[in-house]
């Protein structure tokens, strides 16, 4: 544990350097960075909540019997896991007011990364959704459970402790993704450094501070994950 | 709904394939940068020396924690302060390179620890050298579990690639820009590059799943 506590007191010996290096301007160029790293979690947020409840929908949706749900699923899942997301950004925000839609860069940015990353959930709630042993199934059609009642409370609890660990995953990867959002003029981490270091080119200072922003957040997620984890399969442990 | 065939392929098509030979020089240079990156930060990781892979660990996990568009444009404007003038699509390629390979080796990492210890044991009992060691029992093991999430990463860099529009390379996204810049016509070049990349995505699924039967069948018998 030793070169552990060296190497994070050298990070930390790094950054107060820097700090003290750029004490005059950090306080011009910081808080436009603060600034954009609240549009960073606003979105984060936002597009958050939409992936979730996109992922279990579609991720129901295709491991549903009727052909047309089915079908409809699969395509949303294959189309927005085959285009980049900077595409599917550009898409909405440029190509749909042709067609007589016209979003504020906010509501494209939460669209593109909630559709985008919903995608990528749905194959990780899918795969949960299977991994489920199937006599769960059959017992619950033996003891005559509803087929809602059998999915609220039977499928997804057991599913849930299954799927956590790639949705946190999936939620970093999304935090992350955030920062395409610049492209769509929004201020966020990535533009406000950007802008910053175009006014006061203290690019290592600047850029640092962005990256150890979006390292601050994906360790958040990462722990509160982890115990996320652990209230979910709390009953597993026990049996062990 | 307005859309211009004759614009589409008198304008947007020969810029377009013009951009996608970038696109596919950016993907495929970075990933063969990355295969070599990730095998060297993954034996970096289990060096014996603490002081060598405990900062390798850290060093991938802050990769791996970062945005890549700002780890591109980290290189992109920290490299000509140290006097490292590149152009920008070798900037870009060495970023996709970079992040890509602090995730190839996590990649690797789980292939050979996915080969018992015994094998490793039997080959030292059995007084087989190391090169045959590896050639013959170590790396015939690992490869199906490692193959298929190369693949994966192979389309996700290609899908990284439009970031590079950033830093002014000229590949698909930039020139869809540029060309949405020039006519006010965003529809069609924004359209066609989705489904380039929809169409390519979809391909390189359908080869991976074909390369990934192809393994578990000749490779492991």
């Amino acid at each position: 544990m030793k070169p552990r506590i060296a190497i994070l007191a050298a990070l930390g010996a790094f950054i107060v350097g820097l700090s003290v290096a750029t004490f005059a301007e950090l306080k011009l160029f910081l808080p436009p960075i603060l600034r954009g790293a609240v549009v960073t979690l606003q979105i984060s947020f936002w597009s958050w909540l939409l992936f979730v409840s996109l992922s279990c929908i579609a991720g129901l949706g295709r491991w549903q019997r009727n052909l047309l749900v089915r079908w409809t699923a699969t395509v949303y899942i294959e189309v927005f896991r085959g285009t980049s997301l900077l595409v599917i950004l550009f898409w909405l925000f440029f190509v749909l007011p042709e067609f007589g839609i016209i979003m504020s860069p906010f509501v494209a940015g939460v669209l593109g990364v909630g559709l985008n990353f919903g995608a990528y959930g749905a194959e990780v709630v899918r795969g949960a959704l299977t991994a489920v042993p199937k006599g769960q199934r059959e017992a619950a059609i033996a003891l005559n459970i509803k087929p809602r009642n059998f999915v609220v409370r039977i499928l997804f609890p057991q599913a849930i402790a299954i799927m956590v660990p790639g949705m946190v995953n999936l939620t970093i990867e999304m935090i992350k993704a955030t920062a395409l959002v610049s492209a769509i003029t929004l201020v966020d981490i990535t533009y406000a450094s950007v802008q910053q270091n175009q006014l006061y080119f203290r690019t290592l200072e600047i850029f640092t501070i962005a990256l150890l922003l979006y390292y601050c957040f994906a360790q958040f997620v990462r722990f509160g994950g982890a115990a996320l984890e652990e209230y979910f399969t709390r009953h597993l442990a026990k049996r062990r | 709904m307005d859309w211009r065939w004759d614009f589409t392929f008198e304008v947007v098509m020969p810029r377009m394939i013009e951009a996608a030979g970038v696109t596919a020089w950016a993907t495929v240079a970075s990933f063969c940068l990355a295969l070599v990156g990730g095998l060297i930060l993954m034996l970096l990781k289990q060096h014996r020396s603490v002081w060598i892979s405990r900062p390798t660990t850290e060093f991938i996990e802050f990769i791996r924690a970062t945005p890549l568009l700002v780890q591109i444009f980290f290189l992109f404007f920290l490299l000509p302060d140290f006097g490292i003038t590149l152009p920008p699509l070798t900037t870009g390629i060495l970023a996709i390179a970079i992040y890509n390979s602090a995730l190839c080796a996590e990649v690797y990492r789980a292939g050979f620890e996915a080969v018992p210890r015994g094998q490793w044991e039997a080959c030292v009992a059995l007084n087989i050298s190391t090169y045959r060691t590896f050639r013959d029992i170590i790396i015939p093991q690992s490869l199906p579990p490692i193959i298929p999430a190369l693949g994966n990463y192979f389309v996700a860099i290609f899908k990284e690639t439009p970031l590079l529009s950033f830093v002014a390379v000229a590949e698909i996204m930039q020139i869809s820009k540029l060309i949405g810049a020039e006519y006010y016509r965003f529809t069609e070049a924004v359209t066609i590059a989705g489904i380039f990349f929809l169409v390519m995505s979809l391909i390189a699924a359908f080869m991976i799943r074909q390369v990934e039967n192809f393994v578990k069948h000749r490779i492991v018998r």
